[in-house]
């Protein structure tokens, strides 16, 4: 950490912040297109009014949310070129053109039918807006699909050959594309955008159900919500499992950061549910492990053995806390899921799902776990790449735009204010709408709706103001 | 005959970019005059007229950007490397006008905070993107595969001229739209400012095209033999028409045609530095062929491009006819 004012050290610590911004919106937005097309479906289906408000009032988040995500992403899109100049020209020929298809295939698509979907109701009739909800909820994971096959390519690159000036140059686009991490990686990534939307449904319901447990659409979300929780927890576990068997056979030296494997521990290789790695002493000090286990995740028999962080050189280690303690937080919040959801698995056979105000806590607490979870997991995955930008082939030092630290540390501090700020304001608002019961959006009165509506959110509430007003006492 | 990828590559960019300047253009320019609202229903007013539409024009800046990256990523890099202070102070700029659309929905105390944030917002992003493209007319020095200058010099005079020309160009592409899209008392404030707004920007072109050819000896080649001295007869006779097209629309009351003008202007400019560039891409240091990525890459990203486009440009297209007509003041969209 001696001399940490380099523009390496500097334009690292500002990709991370912006895309760990960036990826919470977009992971909300994913889940959030497909929850309100399975609403408006349903509501069409059913004619059940309750389905109806409940689109309408996750519409609103949706919108605000969907807004911070298209202008963090935005600055994602530039700054390859601004702070990774030399990366862009190296491997721009084969990762440009998978960005440049996320535009023209999910971009472009959720752009064009958001207005639809968010006011064009009344506009284009109820098929067409079906269409549209559905056609947005289509884009996010088609954009998720091109965003994680270049950063797959970037863990495990493949189907390149080496061209002049250490550039790689496309070979075979299909084993580009479906390089040997890519299907791991987006499911386990749809999943979780799943299970995190599930679990800030679950959390808003069981407010709602704490305040009031007779709350209709409460309920309903509720429910929906927990029954994601049952049943996609199990599969983002399995996904996750084999995912880790991919990066053992790809990135080996990541999988021994992860566990904190300094040796090859013999044929009863523990897993450790604690300690603190050290660099220097080149051992997991504090350790307390589980035998067996280790060989068993891992190899899936009782007596496999893993290869050591010793058995690699070590200028190729990654930073060894964040990599395993970043892992157990995410492996301990997917196990607190499964528990959520099977402890509303118990309550709804013994049919007390909806006055279990225990419960109702729990996933009110469980709210934010998915963005954690998902946070986490990516440090995993990006600081275990360390020190590669391409795994095995650029290092990050490698790829840097020749920009001057001062400049890169002034773009830093821009980003971390206005982050602050903007997005700040942003989730303060978001609470609060979230704070609303669902039936206090519904009941306005009708001479309120001729108000001046809002832009990406249509059904702007007038209720909301003689409220904050109220409520927070004004001046 | 082999096709000339990177030849088709650099018009289909140019074209991103030109939708982007046009599209985005007229929204940042209603973002720019937005305190010329006079009350709270004329700005809602002047915000839904764009608001179904913002996100999918500024997708055309997205585009451009992963476009770059894709078949020029030499010249994305250098670019970028080159003109860092003005992209990321743009790219803090959108940050603050894109939110304003939904937050100041979301509160009525901090409501002027947001609307401030959107007229800001969009002024500094036009400004920064008119320093961007004189930065680029000056004249980028590459070294290697690299940028080849310090942070700061993109600024001159003559950027700051761009700068000004482009926020001043986006303002009347902003009050043509809203001649457009309102009524009443707003529209006939907007036809007088697009008066205005479009003589002043009349104004800057000249005097940037006047400015140009002197930069680079290769500009002024271009634009003094032939075959660019057509060329360079024909784009003021064009201009002339345009301008025609835009008064005489704005003095007899017309809607449609000053705004479908003052877009003319624009494509016109964008000729003439089409002009001025070619076969440039970092003037004076990089040719379209230079900067290409290799030929898999371009026919890769190319066989997709020739598919989505078009149907890119039929949805936006209907998401358009879907909004057209009026915003009425306290209407809004439901
Ligand atoms: C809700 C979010 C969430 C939850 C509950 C889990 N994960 Fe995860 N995990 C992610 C969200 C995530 C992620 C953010 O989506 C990552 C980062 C990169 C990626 O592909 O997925 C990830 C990465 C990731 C990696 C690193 C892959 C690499 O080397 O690049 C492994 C081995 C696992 N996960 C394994 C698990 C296991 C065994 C879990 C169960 C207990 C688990 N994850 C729960
Ligand atoms: C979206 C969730 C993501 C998060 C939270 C995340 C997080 C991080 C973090 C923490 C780092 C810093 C690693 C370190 O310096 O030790 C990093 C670096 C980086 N990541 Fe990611 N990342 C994400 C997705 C992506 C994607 C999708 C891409 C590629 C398209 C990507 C490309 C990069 C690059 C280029 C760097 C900079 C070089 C480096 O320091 O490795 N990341 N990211
Ligand atoms: C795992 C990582 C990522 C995922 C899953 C992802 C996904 C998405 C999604 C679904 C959107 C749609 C807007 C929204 O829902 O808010 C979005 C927006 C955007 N993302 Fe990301 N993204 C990731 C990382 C990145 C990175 C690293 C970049 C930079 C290259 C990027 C660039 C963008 C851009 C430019 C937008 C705005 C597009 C629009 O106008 O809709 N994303 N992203």
């Amino acid at each position: 950490m001696e001399n940490w004012f380099t523009a390496e050290f500097l334009a690292r610590l500002q990709f991370a912040f912006t895309v760990s911004f960036h990826i919470i919106f977009p992971a909300f937005t994913i889940g959030l297109a497909s929850f309100l097309t399975i609403l408006n479906g349903l509501w069409l289906y059913t004619r059940d009014a309750t389905y109806l408000d409940l689109f309408e009032y996750w519409k609103k988040i949706f919108a605000v949310v969907f807004g911070m995500g298209v202008v963090s992403g935005i600055v994602m899109s530039y700054e390859f070129g601004t702070n990774w100049a030399a990366f862009s020209d190296k491997a721009g020929p084969v990762v440009g053109p998978l960005l440049a298809y996320e535009v023209l295939s999910a971009f472009f698509l959720e752009a064009g039918f958001l207005g639809i979907m968010l006011f064009g109701r009344d506009k284009v009739g109820d098929a067409l807006h079906m269409l549209a909800t559905a056609v947005v909820a289509l884009g996010t994971p088609i954009s998720a699909f091109w965003i994680l096959s270049v950063n797959s390519w970037m863990q495990t690159p493949a189907g390149f050959v080496m061209g002049d000036h250490g550039q790689f140059l496309p070979k075979d686009w299909w084993a580009i594309v479906f390089n040997p991490s890519f299907p791991y990686r987006l499911v386990h990534m749809v999943l979780a955008a799943f299970l995190t939307t599930a679990f800030v449904v679950g959390a808003v319901s069981a407010l709602h159900l704490l305040r009031d447990s007779r709350d209709k659409a409460a309920r309903r979300a509720f429910s929906m919500a927990m029954w994601m929780a049952v049943l996609v927890t199990p599969m983002q576990i399995l996904a996750g499992d084999l995912h880790g068997l991919n990066t053992l056979e790809h990135q080996p030296v990541k999988v021994a950061a992860m566990e904190g494997h300094f040796e090859r521990e013999g044929d009863n290789q523990p897993i450790y549910v604690f300690g603190i790695p050290d660099r220097e002493e080149e051992r997991l000090k504090y350790a307390v492990g589980i035998p067996y286990l280790g060989s068993l995740i891992l190899t899936h028999s009782l007596h496999g053995q893993i290869k050591g962080l010793k058995e690699f050189p070590k200028d190729q280690w990654p930073p060894l806390g964040t990599v395993f303690w970043s892992f157990r937080v995410m492996v301990a919040i997917g196990f607190l899921m499964l528990g959520l959801g099977l402890w509303s698995l118990w309550d709804r056979w013994r049919g007390t799902l909806y006055e279990d105000r225990l419960l109702h806590r729990a996933a009110l607490a469980m709210g934010p776990s998915g963005f954690i979870a998902l946070l986490a997991g990516w440090f995993t995955t990006e600081v275990g790449r360390q020190p590669w930008l391409v795994y095995g082939l650029l290092r990050t030092s490698e790829g840097l735009s020749p920009v001057a630290a001062p400049a890169v540390a002034a773009s830093l501090t821009g980003f971390i204010v206005v982050y602050f700020f903007v997005f700040g304001a942003g989730i303060f608002y978001l609470l609060r709408l979230m704070n609303k019961p669902v039936a206090a959006v519904r009941d306005l009165p009708p001479e309120h709706e001729v108000e001046p509506t809002p832009v990406l959110s249509p059904h702007f509430d007038p209720d909301f103001l003689p409220h904050e007003n109220g409520e927070h006492g004004g001046r | 005959m082999e096709l000339d990828l990177a030849f088709i590559w650099a018009v289909i960019i140019g074209l991103a970019v030109l939708f982007y300047v046009i599209l985005d253009g007229f929204d940042l320019g209603v973002g720019i005059l937005f305190p010329t609202g006079r009350n709270d229903r004329e700005r809602d007013a002047m915000m839904n007229a764009i608001a179904p539409v913002w996100d999918g024009n500024e997708t055309w800046l997205i585009l451009g950007g992963g476009g770059l990256f894709a078949v020029f990523p030499l010249a994305y890099g250098v670019i970028l490397s080159a003109l860092y202070v003005p992209i990321i102070v743009m790219l803090l700029a959108l940050i603050f006008r894109g939110v304003a659309f939904e937050y100041r929905w979301r509160t009525v105390r901090w409501k002027k905070v947001w609307d401030a944030s959107f007229f800001g917002g969009s002024l500094v992003a036009a400004f920064c993107q008119g320093i961007a493209l004189g930065a680029l007319v000056q004249g980028i020095p590459v070294e290697g595969r690299a940028y080849a200058g310090g942070w700061f010099d993109w600024l001159t005079p003559f950027s700051l001229l761009t700068g000004v020309a482009v926020a001043t160009g986006y303002a009347m592409l902003g009050a043509a739209v809203l001649v457009y899209k309102t009524e009443g008392a707003l529209q006939e404030r907007m036809r007088k400012l697009a008066f205005r707004l479009g003589i002043a920007t009349l104004a800057f072109m000249g005097l940037v095209s006047i400015i140009t050819p002197l930069l680079q000896p290769v500009y002024f080649r271009r634009w003094f033999s032939l075959p660019g001295i057509l060329w360079t007869m024909v784009v003021p006779l064009l201009m002339l028409a345009l301008a025609w097209l835009f008064f005489s629309g704005l003095r007899r009351g017309r809607e449609l045609q000053p705004f479908l003008a003052a877009l003319g202007f624009f494509v016109a400019g964008f000729m003439g530095i089409g002009i001025s560039f070619y076969p440039y891409i970092v003037p004076p240091s990089l040719t379209i062929w230079d900067a290409a990525a290799p030929e898999a890459t371009l026919r890769f990203t190319l066989v997709g491009t020739v598919v989505l486009l078009p149907l890119i440009l039929a949805y936006t297209g209907y998401a358009y006819w879907v909004f057209r007509g009026k915003v009425r003041e306290g209407e809004g969209y439901h």
